[in-house]
C-alpha cells in the first residue's frame, strides 16, 4: 500500500487516537464491576467503534473508501482485512481485533465474568490504538508524540 | 512422542550469542535435563533478521536456505530454533523455495557462486523449542519429570506476532487436535501447565511488542511494551512467559523504560519458558541463566522455593 497524504491532518489524527482512548478505554478501567456489568452492551459498542474509527483512519491516511462490509458478522474484521490488503505487517493486529470481539462477547453472555472481559477487552482496544498510531506514524502519516521526532525531521530535512 | 525429534539439528541465531544468551543457555540446559539430543549446526549464519530482510528479501531467503542445507548435511530432518524470528524466517525460507521462482533463482545463484549445494525444500523440517519439547517430551512426559513444580506461579505466555504469522509459511498448524493454532496459540500453556504453572487468561498472547521500532522508535515500543505488561498484571499474572529473543529483550528494556520516561511502574516478571521449565525439572536459577536476565527475577523465584 503505497503512503499517500492523509485526509486529516497528522494533528488532529493524533488528538483522535487520544480522544478514542479517553472516552472509550479509561472509563472502562476504572468503573466499578457493578457499573460494567449494568453498561456492558453499551461499553462493547462504543469499545468497537473505537477500534473501528482507528482502522478507518488508517485505510484514509492510504486513500481507500473504509468498507462498510462486514466479516463473519463484524466491521471490524473486514475493516482490519481491508487495512492489511498490500501490507501484510498489519496482520500483526487480525488477532487483537479477534480477541477484541471474543471478549464483548463472553461478556455479553456470561453477566457473571463480564466486568473481567469487559477491562480485558478495553486492553486490547488500547493495544490497537497503540498498534495503528505506531504504523502511521511509522508510514510518516500521522505525528503523535515521540522521542524519535527530531531525527524523522531530519531525515525529511 | 515424535521419535524424530529425540535428536535435532540445533540453530540458536544471532540473539541467543547475545542479548538472549540466558534463552540459549536454558535451552540447552533443558535438553540435557531432559534426556534430548541437540546438535548445534556447523558454521551457520545469521537468518537474515529483520535487516537483511528489509533490504533484500531474497537474500535473507538464501541465508536461511543455507542454513537448512547445513542441517541436511549434518544428517538431520528436523532444525530447531528458539528464536521466533529465525524460526519464522527459516519457514519462509522453505516456504519460497517451493513457491517463488525469484527465491529459487536467487538461492541457486548464490549457492553456486558460494561453492555449495543447494537446499533442496522438504528436505528439512524447521521446528520451534516449543513443538520440540510438546512433541519430543509431550505433557504426561513433562509431569513425570517435575521435581519442583511451578505450583502457584501465575504465568501469562507471550508469543508474540511472528511464531505464528503469517499462517500460510506454517502449513502444519490449524489442523485440530494436537496441532498449534495459529488464532490461540496454546504450546507455551501446556508446556508450562504440565510444569505446573497456572496459566492465566491473557487476551494480549500474540500481540505485537514493538520489537522492530525498538531503536527506531522507542516510544511506540514502550507504549506498546507498557500495555502489554499493565494487561499481564491486571491478568494476575506473577511472570510473562516469552519464547521470542526479541520479544523478551523489548519488554525488559521497554519495562525499564517505561519507569523511567513514563513513570509507569509495573511489577510482572518477565522469564523465558525454557527457564520456567527448567526451574521445574529441579535446576538452579544459575544453571538456566535467570542472572543473565536484565530484569530481576531472583527475588520472586526464591520466595517461591524455584531455584
Amino acid at each position: 500500500m503505497e503512503p499517500a497524504e492523509p485526509k486529516a491532518p497528522a494533528a488532529e489524527i493524533a488528538t483522535l487516537f487520544d480522544e478514542l482512548d479517553d472516552t472509550a478505554v479509561v472509563p472502562v478501567l476504572f468503573a466499578s464491576d457493578d457499573a460494567l456489568q449494568a453498561d456492558r452492551d453499551a461499553i462493547c459498542v462504543r469499545l468497537q467503534a473505537a477500534a473501528e474509527q482507528a482502522l478507518e483512519q488508517w485505510l484514509l491516511a492510504h486513500q481507500r473508501e473504509p468498507t462498510q462490509g462486514r466479516l463473519e458478522g463484524y466491521r471490524l474484521l473486514a475493516l482490519q482485512r481491508q487495512g492489511a490488503r498490500g501490507d501484510p505487517s498489519f496482520n500483526a493486529c487480525r488477532e487483537s481485533c479477534r480477541e477484541l470481539i471474543y471478549h464483548c462477547n463472553i461478556s455479553i453472555v456470561d453477566s457473571q465474568s463480564s466486568p473481567t472481559h469487559l477491562r480485558f477487552a478495553a486492553m486490547v482496544c488500547r493495544h490497537l490504538l497503540l498498534f495503528i498510531s505506531g504504523k502511521l506514524q511509522n508510514s510518516g502519516l500521522g505525528e503523535f508524540c515521540c522521542a524519535a521526532r527530531p531525527l524523522r525531521t531530519q531525515e525529511a530535512q | 512422542m515424535t521419535q524424530a525429534y529425540q535428536k535435532v539439528a540445533y540453530y540458536p541465531g544471532c540473539a541467543l550469542e547475545g542479548t538472549a544468551h540466558a534463552y540459549d543457555r536454558s535451552t540447552r540446559a533443558v535438553a540435557k535435563a531432559l534426556g534430548l539430543e541437540i546438535e548445534e549446526l556447523q558454521n551457520w549464519n545469521c537468518c537474515g533478521a529483520m535487516e537483511v530482510k528489509s533490504t533484500d528479501p531474497k537474500l535473507q531467503t538464501y541465508l536461511s536456505a543455507r542454513n537448512l542445507g547445513i542441517a541436511a548435511k549434518m544428517g538431520h530432518t528436523a532444525v530447531m530454533a528458539p528464536c521466533n524470528g529465525c524460526y519464522h524466517n527459516l519457514k519462509k525460507a522453505e516456504y519460497d523455495l517451493r513457491n517463488d521462482p525469484a527465491s529459487i533463482e536467487t538461492e541457486k545463484r548464490i549457492s553456486t557462486k558460494a561453492g555449495h549445494a543447494s537446499y533442496q525444500p522438504g528436505t528439512v523440517e524447521t521446528i520451534h523449542a516449543l513443538d520440540w519439547i510438546k512433541k519430543a517430551i509431550g505433557e504426561d512426559g513433562l509431569r513425570a519429570r517435575v521435581k519442583k513444580s511451578l505450583s502457584g506461579l501465575k504465568v501469562a505466555n507471550y508469543y508474540g506476532c511472528m511464531y505464528s504469522r503469517p499462517r500460510h509459511i506454517f502449513p502444519e498448524k490449524d489442523k485440530g487436535p494436537g496441532s498449534e493454532s495459529t488464532l490461540k496459540p496454546h504450546f507455551m500453556d501446556d508446556v508450562l501447565g504440565a510444569a505446573g504453572a497456572v496459566n492465566v487468561e491473557f487476551p494480549l498472547k500474540t500481540a505485537c511488542c514493538g520489537g522492530a521500532h525498538t531503536l527506531s522508535d522507542s516510544d511506540t515500543s514502550t507504549r506498546l511494551v507498557l500495555n502489554i505488561l499493565t494487561t499481564a498484571d491486571a491478568c494476575g499474572a506473577d511472570v510473562i512467559a516469552t519464547e521470542c529473543a526479541t520479544c523478551h529483550s523489548g519488554l525488559e528494556m521497554h519495562q525499564s523504560r517505561g519507569e523511567k520516561v513514563f513513570g509507569k511502574k509495573t511489577n510482572v516478571k518477565i522469564l523465558y519458558f525454557t527457564q520456567l521449565l527448567g526451574l521445574a525439572l529441579g535446576l538452579s536459577a544459575r544453571q538456566v541463566g535467570v542472572h543473565e536476565n536484565f530484569s530481576d527475577s531472583v527475588g520472586m523465584l526464591r520466595a517461591r522455593g524455584l531455584g
